[in-house]
């Protein structure tokens, strides 16, 4: 993981207004630049996993007590004995036009397939990631604040151990953890599926607490770090009150910072609902996948390694505006 | 997860030491303690019982915990307790396995651009950034794809995903060791390519790379179980921790316990690793996130030394600091950077503060202006403001005093602006703090006040963001901030010390006009005697944490006593210094404020100093003429030969340049002289002042 670089522009006084009307424009098509070619490799990625396959995908598919002449009408169907380069117009084209052929065993488009699903899915992540940065922002930066400077060494202490232990819980394994506690024993929340508002709580939890922990502990680090600066000194020395140097001064620049190392953490939460759906029987895609991968039904599977990919690129994408919007700097580094 | 990175300025050697030493530490302690009981149970579980593991209880199927079995039996009515023991071994086979093809992929990837270079380094590097950005399971599961279900398909698809990771560490290690001498000496030489890679690379990388891949085996047992209670790693019959879940989880309504007993094993494993990698990263000196200098808790500070001698109280002071003392906790003990320190700001005057780095003239700066936040702790017998008594009790009491009438200008501009706020908010606040501004009239204040310390266009320039302004332009937004208020006192600290020498002046220059238009005094700290001998009328000199004499500035050349003083003043060049003769140079280094002697502080490098001097710190006197000094031998010429560098025959300045110097008495601290105070190009012309021992060289 790279730490924060924060490239140092002096740019004459000529250029500060050219400067300001260009920096986000450049700063949009630098970054869309480099999304698409992320995208692009991830489509081929995604396109060559299928012939990756060893042996015949079709024939690993229908099993081996299928008839030959029925694998082969298959595989005619899915273009596979066209010229490598042919399928390859053909996927890139599909996947622009949302056509992502036909799933094997459910026998119907997988654009449908993942249409119906996705919705689960999107919505657990989404909440999950507000929620991991709803608890981790505001406990970092309060941490900083009370331990800063040494101050409040069993606070320190306490949080440290709290954010260790919380953050090394497997995400699954804590989901599994919270069923027996809240469904099983106490029966307070309903143990899986996607039902009402309550359905959400404990896989919200499961997938959201350790990400939220970690990040409380880069936020509260950051927030020190920048306490110590020379501008939160200059803010001081105004005189301002306390909670404006904080949340004013510092805290957009501890968030920056934490932003940069912690962007890998939110996205790690996009690969953790595949495990916390199937804990808790979530009709999402993570259970797509599952079956996808088993009955080696690869358009699919193909189709819905695509959607998380590009799900991850969406949130560094998120992340890398957010810090275009706090950081005036990050937009003026680019290009 | 972060890569530990080797810190720079280690030494190499005593590693089995300071992993030992490491063994010892609490954390190190408990990480070894658990690897062991992990490695041992993966060793011995499944010889001593895999048939107890594997023995079906048709009569107690799903059971609870009992006497029997401890955390029950499956569906089939397998105990439960052995399972978890027994499936140790395969769970950390597998996540060795698949580390180890993590590691060594990532190696070939990593190293691959010292082999081959040329497009196919660029083009390696390219995907391996891009393959970094998505999250090992999600690659797993690409993987998993391909490979199909089943423990190998797994551990090649977790052992590839963890891959990309390793390869950019071994890049960044990689490109470490290639820009060091010995190895660009070597390629030079003709050493091979490969040889490059054995002798040199392979040798430096390796402890970095153990270290990552014990804490990345962590991170891979937990992928793995993941896998396994997705269904797609270890099947029936064999079984690891994750297939124990797997199975667990269709019983939870029954027997929540059968899926978290599995579980809690993979945690403990995976913290195993974890904290192992963790300390030996620790113990090797390899850099780890968020690590923070312990401190020790500062104990009140003990009473310093006696208080100096207390100087007339002048009125119309805006500043006066009577005793000022600093501390600051260490692991070692309290230190005490300032040391007991008097002075006083007379209103509109401007006094000067010098000493080298190190001698505590910042932190005096810090203290004096009620911005030294704990552990640091500041003492006084007396710390008042523009009349009111600044220390100690609610500090918000005097938050609106000190927010509009005291300014500070800090050393470097570059830091000392919020880089994330436009110039003008940040000038805009003090008025909507301080004087309930509206959001409206603060930016036009800002915007005037932008002006006022010389920025063109500040309309347009009040919405920049600090990086897009010069270094010079900064400070005079700095200044700017200073006057949106309505300072009674500015504090300096090294304002010109960051900047152009060009632009030095520029800033020196309006500061005088700043003062000279509305009266306001200026606190100038410095290391640059000629800096403080244009802009102030009084200087303190300081050295390690007190003020060893304090004289009106036309008598710094010549007239000074200390000699602290004089040997600093000798060392600043001028127009007429001879550049064939070596530059004259205090001998030695400044006291170290941890530990300073019994004595005068300045005893061991003093041409002077005698045994007087070493046994008892001189207490600070007052010639009656305006001058304090603290020195047992006050004004007594040095020895010929004592400081060879400083008694070759510099053309040490006879005065000083300001067309009033002596037109004012020293004693009222130029409140007179203060408006109209030159910012001279070519300092220190000749003086009347003569030159009582300085001319003796």
């Amino acid at each position: 993981m790279s730490l924060l670089r924060r490239p140092e522009l002096d740019v004459g006084p000529s250029r500060v207004g050219a400067l300001r009307e260009n920096r986000w424009v450049r700063f949009a098509l630098a970054r869309a630049g480099r999304l698409a070619v992320s995208l692009w490799v991830l489509a081929t990625a995604a396109f060559l996993m299928i012939h990756l396959v060893p042996g015949d995908p079709v024939r690993a598919a229908m099993g081996l007590t299928a008839p030959a002449d029925a694998v082969e009408t298959r595989r005619e169907l899915l273009g596979l004995n066209d010229p490598l380069p042919e399928q390859y117009v053909r996927f890139l084209s599909g996947v622009l036009t949302g056509d992502l052929g036909d799933s094997i065993g459910v026998q119907m488009p997988v654009a449908d397939v993942i249409g119906q699903r996705l919705p689960a899915t999107a919505s657990l992540a989404v909440l999950a990631f507000l929620v991991a940065v709803g608890i981790a922002i505001p406990v970092g930066v309060a941490m900083g604040v009370i331990t800063r400077g040494g101050r409040a060494r069993r606070t320190e202490l306490g949080f440290a151990a709290t954010s260790v232990v919380l953050g090394s819980i497997p995400d699954f394994l804590l989901g599994v953890g919270l069923v027996a506690l809240f469904s099983v024993t106490w029966r307070v929340l309903p143990v899986a599926g996607r039902g009402g508002p309550t359905s959400y709580i404990l896989p919200v939890v499961a997938l959201s607490l350790g990400p939220a922990a970690v990040l409380a502990r880069i936020v509260r680090v950051e927030m020190l770090g920048v306490l110590q600066t020379d501008y939160v000194r200059t803010a001081r020395a105004k005189r301002l009150r306390r909670r404006r140097i904080y949340l004013r001064h510092a805290l957009p620049n501890a968030v920056t910072a934490s932003l940069t190392l912690g962007g890998l953490l939110l996205t790690s939460m996009v690969a953790g609902t595949v495990l916390v759906e199937n804990v808790f029987a979530w009709p999402g895609l993570g259970s797509t996948i599952v079956s996808a991968i088993l009955t080696k039904d690869y358009p699919l599977a193909q189709g819905v390694i695509l959607v998380y990919g590009v799900a991850v690129l969406g949130v560094n994408t998120l992340v890398d505006v957010a810090l275009a919007l706090l950081d005036p700097r990050s937009t003026a580094g680019d290009a | 997860m972060p890569a530990r990175l080797p810190r720079p300025g280690r030494p190499a050697g005593g590693r089995s030491r300071r992993v030992l030493h490491a063994l010892r530490t609490p954390i190190g302690a408990t990480a070894a303690a658990m690897m062991a009981l992990v490695a041992l149970t993966a060793i011995v579980a499944p010889i001593l019982w895999t048939d107890r593991a594997n023995a079906h209880e048709t009569a107690s199927i799903l059971a609870g915990p009992s006497a029997e079995h401890w955390i029950g039996t499956d569906a089939a009515g397998r105990d439960l307790f052995f399972r978890v023991l027994v499936a140790t071994r395969l769970s950390v086979l597998l996540a060795l396995g698949s580390t180890g093809i993590a590691v060594g992929i990532g190696l070939l990837l990593g190293t691959a651009p010292v082999l081959v270079g040329g497009w196919v380094s660029r083009a390696v590097t390219w995907f391996v950034g891009i393959a970094v950005a998505f999250p090992g399971f999600l690659l797993a599961l690409f993987f998993a794809v391909i490979f199909g279900a089943g423990q190998t398909a797994a551990a090649f698809a977790i052992g590839l995903a963890g891959a990309p990771t390793f390869a950019r560490l071994c890049q960044t290690l990689t490109g470490g060791i290639m820009n060091r001498d010995y190895v660009a000496a070597a390629r030079i030489g003709g050493v091979s390519k490969l040889r490059l890679l054995t002798r040199h690379i392979l040798p430096n990388i390796a402890e970095p790379l153990i270290v990552n891949a014990t804490i990345g085996a962590g991170g891979v047992l937990l992928s793995f179980a993941g896998l396994s209670f997705l269904g797609l790693g270890v099947s029936a019959p064999a079984y690891d921790w994750g297939r124990l879940m797997y199975e667990g989880l269709s019983g939870i309504y029954i027997h929540p316990v059968a899926a978290l007993a599995p579980g809690l094993a993979v945690m403990i494993a995976g913290m195993a690793f974890n904290l192992v990698g963790e300390s030996a990263a620790r113990a090797l000196g390899l850099a780890a996130l968020g690590e923070l200098v312990p401190t020790h808790r500062l104990r009140r500070p003990a009473p310093l030394a006696a208080p100096m001698g207390s100087d007339e109280p002048d009125d119309g002071a805006v500043l006066r600091v009577r005793d000022l003392t600093v501390a600051f906790p260490t692991p070692a003990g309290p230190i005490h950077p300032v040391r007991g320190i008097s002075f006083a700001v007379p209103a509109g005057g401007a006094v000067g503060l010098v000493g080298e780095s190190g001698s505590g003239k910042s932190l005096t700066a810090l203290a004096v202006a009620q911005l030294i936040e704990a552990p640091g702790e500041v003492g006084a017998s007396e710390l008042t403001f523009a009349g009111e008594a600044i220390l100690g009790g609610d500090p918000r009491a005097h938050r609106h005093l000190l927010g509009t009438s005291l300014a500070m200008v800090f050393q470097d501009p570059m830091t000392s602006l919020n880089p994330t706020m436009r110039i003008g908010w940040q000038l805009a606040e003090v008025v909507r703090e301080h004087g309930g501004a509206s959001r409206q009239e603060g930016w036009e204040r800002a915007v005037e006040r932008l002006s006022a310390v010389r920025i063109a266009d500040a309309p347009r320039r009040a919405h920049a963001y600090p990086h897009e302004f010069s270094g010079g332009m900064r400070q005079r937004a700095m200044i700017g901030m200073g006057v949106m208020g309505s300072p009674r006192l500015i504090i300096a600290d090294e304002p010109t010390t960051a900047l152009d020498v060009t632009v030095q002046e520029q800033v020196l220059d309006l500061l005088g006009s700043i003062r000279a238009a509305d009266g306001v005094a200026l606190l100038l700290i410095s290391h640059d005697v000629s800096v403080v001998a244009t802009v102030c009328d009084r200087v303190l000199v300081m050295y390690a944490g007190r003020i060893v004499e304090e004289l009106a500035v036309d008598r710094l050349y010549g007239g000074a006593r200390h000699p602290y003083t004089r040997l600093l003043v000798a060392a600043v060049p001028d127009m007429d210094t001879d550049l064939a003769t070596p530059l004259p140079t205090i001998p030695g280094r400044p006291a170290p404020v941890s530990a300073i002697a019994q004595g005068c502080a300045f005893a061991a490098r003093c041409p002077l100093a005698d045994a007087v001097c070493r046994e008892t710190d001189p207490e600070m006197v007052d010639d009656g003429r305006g001058s304090r000094v603290a020195c047992w031998h006050a004004g007594e010429p040095f020895p010929d030969d004592a400081v060879p560098t400083v008694a070759v025959p510099v053309a040490v300045p006879q005065g000083e340049s300001r067309g009033n110097a002596g037109g004012f008495a020293a004693a009222d601290a130029g409140a007179a002289g203060a408006a109209d105070c030159p910012v001279a190009g070519s300092p220190l012309a000749g003086s009347p002042t003569p030159t009582p021992e300085g001319g003796s060289a």
